[in-house]
């Protein structure tokens, strides 16, 4: 195999073996957007309560890690700006984050919580809480669990960003999975704000890896808005921990392409940061890189862009259409145990 | 033979290891031939290497991990070193297992045990009583068991009850509480307070080491002043056995509710303010509390025992509460 160095990005292989997952890749990623797009929409129409979260500028690290894991098997622990990656891991996100934010019965959360905190522990998604560095510790636990039910070949992916590396519950967590030696890779997707605050007023350090570093973990940088990088190194990394080699830690440059949530214009995003913008948008740059693989047409991108749309319009639909929950008739009891009574 | 209350706790865990391979124990300083800082695990790592696992400083990070290996399938069970350090996991006890039934329909199959409570010179961090901090949170079981036969049977119930438990184990209880077995021939169910002793001049609402206390607190007065007082063990002080409570108030007409925590809020007012809503045409006198001090739990021997409720001071309440 073919092995290019380029600096700090780490090792690249020969993309052709990448073809598949490109392709897998690209699809979540364009239709992580089109579902950004939408909700956004409805959010600006007032249709949705709460708060709106998108990932606009994250697609490419988020698809490029969950492509190469399996529902069941593997673990993917979404943080707020993976909904690339959920689409990548099911296509089935799509209908599920409709139905959590309009709060259908027939959503995993039917309700009781929404936007982006649904999962499916049973399938290997655990249910984010909003407490940051929370997860991470969680996906260890998961990961310790296959290991004493004897799976094997199986990995976490845990995402977190850059604000999140400063919370003492990620300090631990990061910690455990290294002395446990556990099948996980961290990526830290670097957005450079954590919602307003910029990474000069978040960490002292040089790079978001030296934190790696010191927790005993391999460590790798990328740019996280280069589809065909991201994939080698993750790749890469995700290989690594199912062979045994310990816990993994990416750091990915992304783009803050949008406000921490919709409520939020972001004007503390200077305006030359933001110009810069443009030629990194991971859409575009994936674009870019499969049409020079020869991998899509112009052609086939016009016929997903339209079949995302109207894929992530029907999921919308149906989402909309179905029932939302009864207080009359809630359950409003927290436990799933209750004592006998004499 | 007599057991302590720890050789209870030691024996149900050894039973829940052998029982089922689906428990663990995890905390700090467990593992190895040091056996846990008060020794309730000693030797469990040597049959059981796999599941009896040290794990690092990281009370938030060990309570996560519980979480996430119960999602996989394993009934964890974390000792706390402290109750007083156990806080630190408060966050996911309470925002991360405590809610996740209710987010998901997905129980969260985790034990913590907690030891807690006031032993002399334990001083302000390694004294408290924070069954109240939990027992907020919606979704997670608070267990205060205060026999040794409680302790062993209570233990086992929480590693079978689906949803989270914070088992409060008493320090003082460890070594001081002793019994002929640790089996009970029809131990009550969990949620079920437990008439530890009958009486008809009022009622005494205890739980943890508070029970011992007011069951002395009861001989006394029985002996000095012919008053008879019923102890109620709460056992559990979430769930809350109101039933239990109300139907001995409304044979005693008086309330004495005795927690060992500080005064604020509380396990103690929760039951003031049930009866008080429930049951006031119950009640002949204004229902009682005696708690803690309002201050930090202090070190010197002498300080910590006027601190805390004790035999004494609750006989003094009782007779109080009996002459209004």
């Amino acid at each position: 195999m073919r092995l290019i160095r380029r600096g700090r990005e780490g090792i690249m292989r020969d993309v052709s073996e990448l073809k598949e997952a490109a392709l897998r890749a690209y699809r979540a990623m364009c239709m992580a957007r089109a579902f950004d797009v939408k909700v956004s929409s409805l959010y600006k129409a007032g249709k949705i309560f709460g708060g709106v979260f998108l990932g606009k500028g994250h697609e490419a690290i988020s698809a490029g890690s969950a492509v190469f894991l399996k529902p069941g098997r593997d673990v993917y622990n979404p943080f707020i700006r993976e909904m690339a990656g959920r689409c990548a891991w099911d296509e089935s996100a799509v209908l599920e984050t409709a139905r959590s934010y309009f709060g259908s019965v027939h959503g995993f959360m039917g309700g009781k919580d929404g936007n982006v905190h649904w999962g499916m522990p049973a399938q290997g998604v655990p249910a984010p809480v909003s407490h940051l560095g929370a997860m991470l510790s969680v996906v260890a636990g998961m990961m310790f669990a296959k290991r004493m039910r004897g799976d094997r070949d199986c990995v976490g992916v845990a995402n977190i960003g850059d604000g999140a590396t400063s919370v003492g519950a990620a300090h631990e967590a990061f910690n455990l999975m290294a002395v446990e030696k556990l099948p996980i890779v961290v990526i830290v997707s670097n957005n450079q704000y954590a919602y307003s605050t910029p990474n000069s007023q978040e960490f002292a350090c040089e790079s978001l890896s030296d934190r790696g570093r010191g927790y005993g973990m391999a460590t790798c940088e990328c740019d996280g808005t280069d589809l065909l990088q991201t994939l080698g190194v993750m790749q890469r990394a995700i290989a690594a921990a199912r062979a045994g080699e310990g816990p993994q830690w990416v750091v990915a440059d992304t783009l803050r392409m949008c406000g921490h949530g919709e409520h939020d214009d972001a004007s503390y995003i200077p305006d030359e940061v933001r110009a810069k913008y443009a030629q990194k948008e991971p859409l575009a740059v994936a674009r870019r890189q499969l049409a020079e693989q020869g991998w899509l047409t112009e052609q086939e991108d016009a016929a997903l862009q339209e079949e995302m749309r109207e894929f992530v319009q029907k999921a919308f639909a149906r989402a909309q259409r179905e029932a939302t929950p009864d207080p009359r008739i809630l359950d409003w009891n927290a436990v799933s145990w209750k004592p006998e009574r004499a | 033979m007599s057991v302590t209350y720890i050789d209870a706790i030691r024996k149900a865990m050894e039973e829940l290891l052998e029982e089922d391979e689906r428990v663990f124990i995890y905390g700090e300083d467990i593992a190895g031939k040091f056996g846990g800082a008060f020794k309730a695990t000693k030797g469990l790592a040597d049959r059981f290497p796999d599941r009896v696992r040290n794990a690092p400083i990281s009370e938030d990070a060990i309570m996560g991990f519980a979480i996430g290996a119960a999602l996989g399938g394993m009934r964890p069970i974390v000792e706390m070193q402290f109750a007083d350090f156990g806080t630190l996991a408060l966050n996911q006890m309470g925002n991360n297992a405590g809610a996740h039934f209710f987010r998901t329909g997905i129980p969260v199959n985790v034990t913590m045990r907690m030891p807690c409570g006031g032993t002399p010179g334990g001083g302000p961090f390694h004294s408290q009583s924070v069954e109240a901090l939990f027992a907020r949170y919606p979704g997670v079981h608070v267990f205060t068991p205060a026999t040794v036969a409680d302790a062993y049977f209570m233990l086992k119930q929480a590693v079978q009850i689906p949803d989270p438990v914070v088992f409060m184990e008493h320090k003082f209880l460890y070594r001081w509480l002793k019994a002929d077995s640790w089996l009970e021939d029809d131990p009550l169910p969990i949620g079920r307070a437990r008439i530890a002793r009958e009486g008809e001049h009022a009622t005494v609402v205890a739980f943890s080491a508070m029970t011992p206390e007011a069951l002395q607190a009861a001989r006394d007065l029985a002996e000095q002043s012919g008053y008879e007082l019923e102890v109620v063990d709460l056992r559990t002080v979430k769930p809350l056995d109101t039933d239990t409570i109300l139907a001995s108030v409304a044979r005693t007409g008086r309330l004495l509710v005795v927690s060992e925590d500080f005064p604020w809020g509380g396990v103690a007012a929760e039951v003031v303010s049930r009866v008080a809503a429930e049951g006031m045409h119950l009640l002949d006198a204004p229902p009682l509390r005696l708690t803690s001090k309002e201050s930090p739990i202090p070190y010197h021997p002498d300080l910590w025992r006027a601190h805390r409720p004790s035999a004494a001071t609750i006989a003094e309440a009782a007779r109080y509460l009996i002459s209004l």
